[in-house]
């Protein structure tokens, strides 16, 4: 008997116990199901924990730090230049495999103030527009700084949308988005002139909860004063940390701001941070070997100054990512051993009761290879119907899913996972298919036809 | 050369560490186109004896030769094969599978034969009219009498045109008159030149056949053949004809 006959004759019998075989099937089509959800669901997360990773400037984003001279060069210490322009000047000229520099002058503890109301900057930094680069942020209204700017150290600044909602009010409060630009703020009491702001940065997860709220207003149960419930933001660090950013031209933040600590009455030249981007995270390693040569030139020797890149920020997502995949793919795969087990049983119980059947085949002329053939197919067709049912079912629960959580991240089926999932239902059906097979194909005939 | 030959078979079963010989040294020729029937009380041995002939079991001891291939050494593949394509067995209990329908039925064997669907369609619709049940072919086989089912059961047995065909008890679960229109069937068929082998408990049944075989514990004990002078008479115990 060819094989195309096996499968018809399986399923065949697998229609005629309709019933029956939707249950054996279930157990598949829970295991198909919950692997494939489980895997949309990390697949959701992980893009969730990129998109801060994003955020917060890439992956090929690195972060020039002071350090401590090292031991061997105690001696030297006092001749330590630390990070100044000069630093970013020779780096653009003879490092080619960093493809950006960003100098940044930050001042700590600034406070922004504008008719009564005031903002603390999660950082207020004087940047080149090399910035906008580097941090990926995205300038939704005005301009950013000009040469110009620069040159004559004006006083512009551009805005983070949180700024704007802390002292001009958001769109949830007002209704309406306010563009604040010519607007006058002050830093540190001295006033500067708005020329642009940044798109509100949010996680998708934060952006599905606005919207949500938006589509579902609340009635406000709550009495008293209006208050902040709970310290901090909820998740969301990084955008929350993006969309309070104050910029400022270099210059500027040189020339008013630094005048206290400088010598000699020149304001103090260091910069507080020197971020990189390399061409190509493939040359990583041979970029920071560069970008060290370079410096230990201009730092005349002097190794004051250490890379931290996002290495490990990936590993730990990487990490979280592998644990959560093997958690859920571990109940996942349980689902599928059960539901073997349950082919396997019903396969078993169909077998006992076609023993005379059997035996019939056999008398006329079924091989061991037909009967083991037919049973397996049998099996296998279970499984591979059981894995289709799966498959659209995970369609379901990952509708199921979202309109449980419609705040958290939109979890994303992927190919790998389906056929992932599919095929090892397959090889369920096999496998629980062998001993039933094997059982059957090897009854004496004379045996089972005369069983009652 | 005859169709059928056995050659001291012998068929030894093991119970509870006693030793049971089902089948006692037995020779038998049996030649193409002959009807023949094996007779014997239950417990005699007739069953084993058409286990054997019908290859659905293999001897302990002695030479079975079919249709020119000796069989005794056979593996299950080989006996598989010959039984689907050199032998037909219609039982007491009709054994058609309830789930297909009768023309289903038939064309079984040719689907492990191998058949194209077309040809299997062809064969298996002649077989009917040859049983008169052409017109059933979409029946189950719970739609159809006793006798009927029969039927389609010999027709399921002729339609790979084998070399012998072994009935059990054949009438054995059918009203007498039923049984006789079954029995005259097999008698048509074996005018037609078909080799048929009808094993049964009853000797009015094996009236129908020229030649009758006597089997008791395990041993010929009685062989009328008209071809042997054309009288009646009692073999010796264990001696081949």
């Amino acid at each position: 008997m060819n094989l195309l006959n096996s499968i018809i004759v399986g399923v065949k019998e697998i229609w005629s116990h309709k019933f029956r075989s939707l249950l054996t099937m279930l157990g598949i089509i829970l295991g198909v199901s919950s692997l494939v959800a489980m895997s949309a669901l990390v697949k959701g997360m992980e893009n969730g924990m990129k998109e801060a990773l994003i955020a917060m400037g890439g992956l090929d984003k690195v972060l020039l730090e002071d350090q401590q001279v090292p031991p061997y060069q105690e001696q030297l210490s006092d001749q330590a230049v630390g990070r100044t322009i000069d630093d970013v000047h020779a780096l653009e000229r003879s490092a080619p495999l960093i493809r950006l520099v960003s100098p940044e002058m930050a001042l700590r503890g600034a406070t922004v103030s504008r008719a009564g109301k005031s903002v603390t900057p999660s950082e207020l930094v004087g940047v080149w527009p090399a910035v906008l680069d580097m941090n990926l942020h995205v300038l939704q209204y005005g301009r950013f700084f000009t040469p110009l700017d620069e040159e004559r150290a004006s006083s512009v600044c551009v805005i983070g949308a949180g700024i704007r909602d802390e002292l001009f009010g958001s769109p949830e409060e007002t209704g309406r988005e306010i563009v604040p630009l010519g607007q006058i703020l002050n830093i540190n009491g001295q006033p500067f002139t708005i020329v642009g702001m940044f798109e509100h940065y949010e996680s998708e997860r934060d952006r599905k909860e606005r919207e949500w709220a938006k589509a579902h207003p609340q009635e406000k149960t709550n009495t008293g004063p209006a208050r902040m419930r709970g310290w901090g933001r909820r998740g969301g660090w990084a955008f929350w940390r993006k969309n309070l950013t104050v910029y400022i031209p270099l210059n500027t933040m040189w020339v008013r701001f630094r005048s206290a600590a400088g010598a000699a009455n020149i304001p103090d030249p260091h910069l507080t941070d020197i971020d990189l981007k390399v061409a190509s995270l493939d040359q990583l390693e041979p970029a920071l070997q560069q970008a060290r040569n370079v410096l230990m030139l201009t730092h005349h020797g002097i190794e004051d100054f250490a890379f931290q890149t996002q290495e490990n920020n990936v590993e730990n997502i990487n990490s979280a990512i592998h644990n959560a995949r093997m958690s859920g793919g571990i109940i996942a795969a349980i689902g599928l051993i059960v539901g073997g087990i349950g082919i396997m049983n019903i396969m078993l119980a169909s077998i006992t009761e076609r023993i005379r059947e059997i035996g019939i085949r056999k008398a006329i002329g079924a091989t061991f290879r037909d009967m083991f053939l037919q049973i397996l197919v049998e099996s296998v067709v279970i499984a591979i119907l059981g894995g289709a049912a799966g498959l659209l079912a995970s369609l379901g629960a990952v509708h199921v899913l979202q309109m449980i959580a419609p705040t958290e991240n939109t979890p994303i089926i992927t190919l790998p996972a389906c056929v992932l999932a599919f095929a090892s239902s397959v090889g369920i059906g096999v496998l629980a298919g062998l001993i039933p097979a094997f059982k059957a194909a090897k009854l004496d005939p004379i045996q089972a036809l005369r069983y009652e | 050369m005859a169709l059928v030959e056995l050659r001291n078979v012998s068929k030894i079963y093991h119970l509870g560490g006693e030793e049971i010989r089902a089948l006692d040294d037995v020779s038998l020729d049996i030649e193409a186109g002959e009807f023949i029937s094996i007779i014997g009380p239950s417990g005699s041995g007739k069953s084993t004896l058409m286990h054997i002939l019908g290859c659905l079991d293999t001897p302990t001891k002695g030479t079975i030769q079919i249709d020119g291939t000796m069989i005794q050494d056979a593996t299950a593949r080989q006996l598989a094969g010959i039984r689907n394509r050199k032998i037909g067995f219609v039982f007491q209990f009709f054994n058609l599978l309830p789930k297909l329908n009768v023309l289903q039925n038939v064309e079984l064997p040719m689907v492990y034969g191998g058949l194209s669907a077309r040809a299997r369609r062809d064969r298996a619709m002649r077989a009917l009219q040859m049983v008169d049940l052409e017109n059933r072919s979409k029946h189950r086989p719970m739609q159809l009498s006793g006798g009927q089912q029969q039927r389609v059961a010999i027709a399921r047995a002729l339609v790979n045109d084998p070399k012998i065909v072994f009935a059990d008890e054949p009438t054995g679960n059918l009203d007498s008159h039923t049984g006789e229109v079954i029995l005259e069937l097999l008698r048509k068929l074996s005018q037609e030149g078909r080799t048929i082998a009808l094993v049964t408990h009853d000797p009015e049944i094996a009236a129908v056949t020229p030649r009758r075989i006597e089997i008791r514990d395990g041993k010929i004990s009685r062989h009328i053949d008209p071809k042997l002078a054309g009288q009646p008479r009692v073999e010796p115990v264990g001696v081949s004809v």
